[in-house]
């Protein structure tokens, strides 16, 4: 029998021929990503236990994104912390304002994911770096800490979802879509504690960007990793970006899993996901008449180059309607800039839209953008929780930026092929 | 330990409703508890006694992998939490934490809010003494005891580190 990449990555990081799933193992971990919410309590708790060298500084990046730049004196205070605490420690890779991102979409931007790695972060969405071929999952902050002073983690070796997703995505359907479609099909612990692979001709077209958008959402659906098998295209975008060496682990043709699931994206359509759920997504045909008041393009989940590109399209020579607001956010600086100089923000603030620094700011209800009691938002992010973006009166509706995008013109929840 | 049942008969209660994201500026126990659950019970606070158990459906502390939310309702008193299903991270953080959180099929549908439990660990059994019922739950896997009875992760490994 086989082993997947989950299982094959884990192996080699735990010293071990093979791992089966249920296997408990200490695993290597080659980065450490550390971002202001959640890296402040372990700094704490570490000097408390007075355990307070980091093991690895080399290992170590600093992303602080959550509420940079800095929404309050408390946020000022923890990034202040954590920027003393990494000149004492050594660790050289921190990214100051300037240089910042959403951490999710900084980190493999800067040459930091690598096929064949395996990468922790206090934070759910870690999942986006499997679409690199890399193991790569969130923790909370005793993991991060116990990961910071000894470079190396418990891990039960997750079972694996395999996701064969074949045909080819129409016009106006994305890589988002087809995340939000598997939420609905098997419900936000349809993975639970599980790696979702993901692999096929869809999988095979879709460029790296667009990979990360359907692991980054693994955990939208309990699972422990998202992961794909790294092809020339990873390689191609890895190597533009560190020369630092990494293995190809695949998975193998008779590898064992848990489920197979086969999904045919041929007749797709865009996807909205209804509060408070991910998994409550409807095809855009069947929502209805819904009006909203802030359209929010940005996110780990679809912030990047390529989704800016795709809602400027849209929104090239319109306006935002007279009821909403739109608010653009490039996830990192690189984006921001190169949006800068395709015109992009251009077409979005000729549009009426407002854009911000790179934050993951009103995506988690932290700063810029916050919702109002009965307020209703169509976003491009990850999450539609009770108050998750602001009131706990108000609404997230989830979808791809080009459908944000047309949403935006209408000044209610439309369908992106009518603009396209 | 023996505590009053907080009972939330529904799935997928997640962090943000928990420890919503615009209290994580802060990360000391006793100011997160202040915001404990408030966007979906407003009155947990004052419900709340210190030695109290949380009784939830499935997929409890799904979504973001704040550890603040552990700390939110350790904060408030709460000393262990059984659900039908956890979420991976969430779980994770509880035994990191040394905090109880049990596994037991369908409690959700068995305990109410106000029943008094008793969690016997060694036994694998929850007492509703209120309901006159018992209930048993998976073992507490070995590796996690260990964890737990160390009083969380970094106690566990401070002997390797130093």
């Amino acid at each position: 029998m086989g082993s997947t990449i989950t299982e094959k990555i884990l192996a080699a990081h735990s010293g071990r021929d093979n791992v089966k799933p249920g296997e408990l193992i200490n695993a290597e971990i080659d980065v450490i990503m550390c971002h202001d919410v959640t890296t402040t309590p372990a700094i704490d708790m570490l000097a408390e236990k007075g355990l307070s060298k980091v093991a690895y500084p080399e290992r170590v990046v600093v992303m602080p994104d959550h509420f940079v730049p800095n929404k309050d004196i408390q946020s000022a205070e923890m990034v202040a912390k954590i920027r003393r605490w990494a000149k004492e420690q050594g660790i050289e890779q921190f990214y100051e304002l300037g240089r910042h991102g959403v951490c999710h979409a900084l980190l493999p931007e800067q040459g930091h994911v690598r096929p064949g790695k395996t990468i922790i972060c206090g934070d759910s969405h870690t999942s986006t770096h499997g679409a690199l071929g890399a193991f790569s999952t969130g923790v909370g902050s005793t993991d991060l800490a116990a990961t910071l002073v000894t470079g190396e983690l418990w891990f039960k070796v997750p079972e694996t979802i395999l996701f064969r997703l074949s045909g080819k995505l129409g016009k106006g359907v994305y890589s988002k879509d087809v995340i939000l479609e598997i939420i609905r099909r098997i419900g936000v612990d349809g993975a639970l504690y599980k790696t979702m692979e993901f692999t096929g001709e869809l999988i095979d077209d879709l460029s790296v960007e667009a990979r990360m958008t359907v692991c980054n959402m693994a955990i939208e659906a309990g699972g422990k990793s998202g992961i794909i098998n790294p092809d020339q295209k990873t390689i191609d975008y890895v190597k533009a970006r560190t020369d630092e060496p990494f293995e190809l682990f695949t998975s193998d043709p008779d590898a064992e899993y848990s489920q197979v699931i086969d999904i045919d994206v041929s007749d797709l359509e865009p996807i909205v996901a209804f509060p408070h759920l991910p998994s409550n997504g409807k095809p855009v045909s069947q929502v209805g008449e819904i009006l909203i008041d802030q359209a929010y393009l940005g996110s780990c989940t679809n912030g990047r180059i390529e989704d800016l590109r795709v809602a400027a399209e849209i929104m090239k020579n319109k306006k935002v309607a007279n009821n909403t607001r739109m608010i653009v956010v490039p996830a990192t600086t690189d984006i921001w800039k190169r949006a800068n100089k395709e015109g992009l923000l251009d077409i979005f603030m000729d549009a009426g839209a407002t854009v911000s620094s790179p934050t993951c700011g009103a995506c988690l209800g932290g700063h810029m953008g916050i919702l109002a009691a009965g307020e209703r938002c169509i976003s491009s992010t990850n999450r539609n929780f009770v108050g998750r973006m602001g009131s706990p009166k108000s609404e997230v509706f989830l979808s791809s930026p080009a459908t944000v995008a047309a949403s935006a013109i209408a000044g209610k929840i439309a369908d992106p092929r009518k603009y396209l | 330990m023996t505590g009053k049942a907080h009972c939330y008969k529904r799935d997928h209660i997640n962090t943000d409703e928990i420890i919503p994201a615009r209290y994580l500026n802060m990360d000391k126990e006793a100011d997160l508890a202040k915001h404990a659950m408030e966007d979906i019970d407003v009155d947990f606070l004052n419900k709340v006694k210190d030695g109290d158990i949380i009784v939830a459906g499935e997929d409890f502390g799904c979504g973001s992998s704040r550890e603040h939310a552990v700390w939110a309702l350790r904060g408030a008193g709460i000393r262990a939490i059984v659900a039908d299903t956890f979420a991976r991270i969430f779980y994770r953080n509880c035994i990191n934490n040394g905090f109880l959180a049990i596994e037991c099929k369908q409690i959700s549908e068995k305990v109410d809010s106000g029943d008094e439990l008793t969690i016997d660990i060694e036994n694998g059994i929850i007492i509703n003494s209120s309901k006159n019922e018992q209930y048993k739950f998976l073992a507490i896997p070995g590796f996690a005891r260990e964890i737990i009875d160390a009083g969380g992760l970094l106690n566990h490994i401070a002997g390797k580190v130093k």
